[in-house]
């Protein structure tokens, strides 16, 4: 990693200057980091008096906990779900938007503000509109002879959040989406109407493996958002319900910590959630690196 | 040239507005059950169009709050957040610019170990280390602060790479310049490289703020006390906290408070936004 080529010299600056941020970083991160390492292996007895070292018995439970696969599951059916949704829906505007030349600044103002609106609230919109008594998308599907009730049916529910968590996602997707289409150079796309491919031809045999780096990027984002960023929608709706048919991984491990006590689970569970970052986050590098090369 | 269809046009437009207007529908729903009176909704499917209570409703979230379930007027709530995010914003900008100084113009020993702690902090969000990090807050007697509620979240791997990027853009001769006329270090820091970085901090500020106001798990552990609860966590209670149907026009009214502050700062702030976030994730 580079500095620049001339630098200034101080013994006790660059540490003094560092300082705020590598403490907040240890004290707030590493270590809690490193207890829910240490806790992942404890087991403590039902009444929190004593707790002895169990090595990985917490995670060999885990893995043999029907519940916990569930929740493994379910994480992942709602991850793909939301991204697959968020993604296809964002690609559609950002290419229609991109055909625009006078319109686009509006559609895009238009498009751009769900970003702002925290997850959590984005669940109790959404919420509303598929109340079974007042909302208005179950009072229109009855006109289509279905019933909907996502309090009883776990279908439902997850159809209800996979919706809610992807509408936030939309605008991000969107604006990536749009600036990669508008990198992608118009000579290509001009060679290829003179040959005679049409519009949708052109799209899948030209632009949209060009934009694969975006889509691949974007991919990575979407699922680490579904992944981790959705407690609020979860917890501020369905709380997992019914039926733990929206239990996802990371509302999953506030439930066993903090409602049911149990801290060496939960920690075990924190640890497995971890792993799963640092693996994305060094996909999503890779990926930067290899971009920056050609 | 590309041939200039009409009949496609006239079907994007057609997608775009359908697709803008299913968007833009629930937080349409939204406003206008918060100017309905709370009978209406008894009465089966709710009304699309406004009704009378609009002042009503909103001046009784704002003053008085729910206070048979446990929630506090939303005045403070809004305020309190306000502080939230002002704080992290602020402070995240403030330790990432001196750290990121530090690694772009000095060079020092375990200059690459620091790097790497701070990258960690990408890694690792609340939410998967949330007991550990709660009992860390609680030794400190930071349970009910502002401190306890901002300062975990102020350390940001992704601001300090950002400004690090821009550092590293700023040309030599900048430098050389100030030192030949004996400029030191933090002189440098205050009067050339502060300056030159206004854009970013604001796209950055845009960015942080939106974050930092709408924290929700954070806030509702650290928070037991009503006098610090933030708007955004709050609305969990009043949609679960009666064994009741929500009153959904005090809900509703609280949603559209909750969400309008971060709307407009993206709306008035369109292309600092915009550059904040494609910058970074870059």
């Amino acid at each position: 990693m580079q500095t620049k080529r001339m630098t200034f010299s101080s013994r006790w600056l660059p540490y003094a200057l560092l300082a705020p941020q590598v403490l907040i970083t240890l004290v707030f991160f590493v270590w809690p980091a490193s207890q829910a390492l240490w806790q992942s292996m404890l087991r403590e007895d039902p009444f929190g008096l004593r707790s002895t070292f169990v090595w990985f018995r917490n995670f060999e439970r885990l893995f043999a906990d029907p519940h916990y696969l569930d929740a493994m599951k379910t994480t992942a059916i709602f991850s793909v779900a939301t991204t697959f949704l968020a993604m296809a829906v964002s690609l559609l505007f950002a290419v229609m938007v991109n055909r625009m030349l006078r319109s686009r600044d509006w559609y895009t103002t238009l498009l751009v503000w769900p970003y702002a609106v925290a997850p959590a609230i984005a669940g109790v919109l959404w919420w509303f509109m598929f109340n079974t008594s007042v909302g208005i998308v179950p009072y229109m599907l009855q006109g289509f002879g279905y019933d909907w009730n996502h309090r009883l049916d776990g279908t439902d529910a997850m159809i209800l959040v996979v919706i809610a968590a992807a509408w936030k996602q939309i605008s991000y997707n969107f604006l990536f989406f749009l600036a990669g289409l508008q990198s992608i150079p118009q000579s290509l796309i001009e060679a290829a109407s003179i040959d005679g491919a049409g519009r949708i031809k052109r799209f899948w045999t030209i632009v949209f493996p060009l934009l694969s780096p975006t889509t691949f990027f974007l991919m990575v984002v979407n699922v680490v958002y579904a992944m981790f960023d959705t407690f609020g929608v979860i917890h501020a709706t369905t709380e997992g319900g019914p039926a733990r048919a929206t239990n996802i991984l990371v509302y999953k491990v506030f439930r066993d910590g903090f409602v049911g006590g149990n801290l060496g689970s939960s920690a075990a569970q924190s640890v497995i959630l971890m792993a799963i970052v640092i693996v994305l986050t060094v996909i999503q590098f890779r990926w930067i690196e290899r971009r920056v090369n050609y | 040239m590309v041939q200039n269809d009409r009949f496609g046009t006239f079907l994007a437009h057609l997608i775009l507005i359908l697709g803008v207007g299913i968007v833009v529908f629930p937080v349409y729903v939204a406003v206008i059950a918060s100017t309905h009176a709370p009978g209406t909704f008894l009465q089966g499917v709710m009304p699309l169009l406004p009704g009378s209570h609009a002042i009503e409703n909103y001046s009784e979230v704002i003053f008085q709050g729910r206070s048979t379930a446990g929630a506090p007027p939303i005045g403070l709530m809004l305020w309190n957040s306000f502080v939230m995010a002002m704080m992290i914003a602020v402070g995240k900008i403030a330790i990432s610019l001196l750290s990121a100084f530090a690694i772009v113009y000095f060079r020092f020993r375990f200059r690459i170990f620091f790097f790497w702690i701070i990258f960690i902090t990408l890694m690792l969000p609340v939410e998967v280390r949330i007991v550990p990090t709660f009992e860390v807050v609680a030794n400190l007697n930071l349970l009910n602060t502002y401190a306890g509620l901002t300062i975990p979240l102020i350390a940001s791997a992704t601001a300090t790479f950002l400004f690090r990027q821009f550092f590293m853009t700023v040309p030599e001769e900048m430098l050389e310049a100030a030192r030949v006329d004996g400029a030191g270090p933090m002189k440098f820091f205050r009067d050339i490289l502060l300056p030159l970085s206004v854009t970013n901090i604001a796209a950055m500020f845009v960015i942080m703020f939106i974050y930092g106001w709408n924290q929700y798990l954070w806030p509702l552990l650290i928070t037991s006390d009503e006098g610090y609860y933030t708007v955004v966590m709050g609305i969990q209670r009043m949609v679960t906290g009666a064994d009741s149907e929500p009153l959904w026009h005090l809900v509703m009214a609280t949603v559209v408070l909750a969400a309008l502050p971060p709307i407009l700062v993206i709306l008035f702030m369109q292309r600092l936004f915009v550059k904040g976030l494609t910058e970074t994730e870059k």
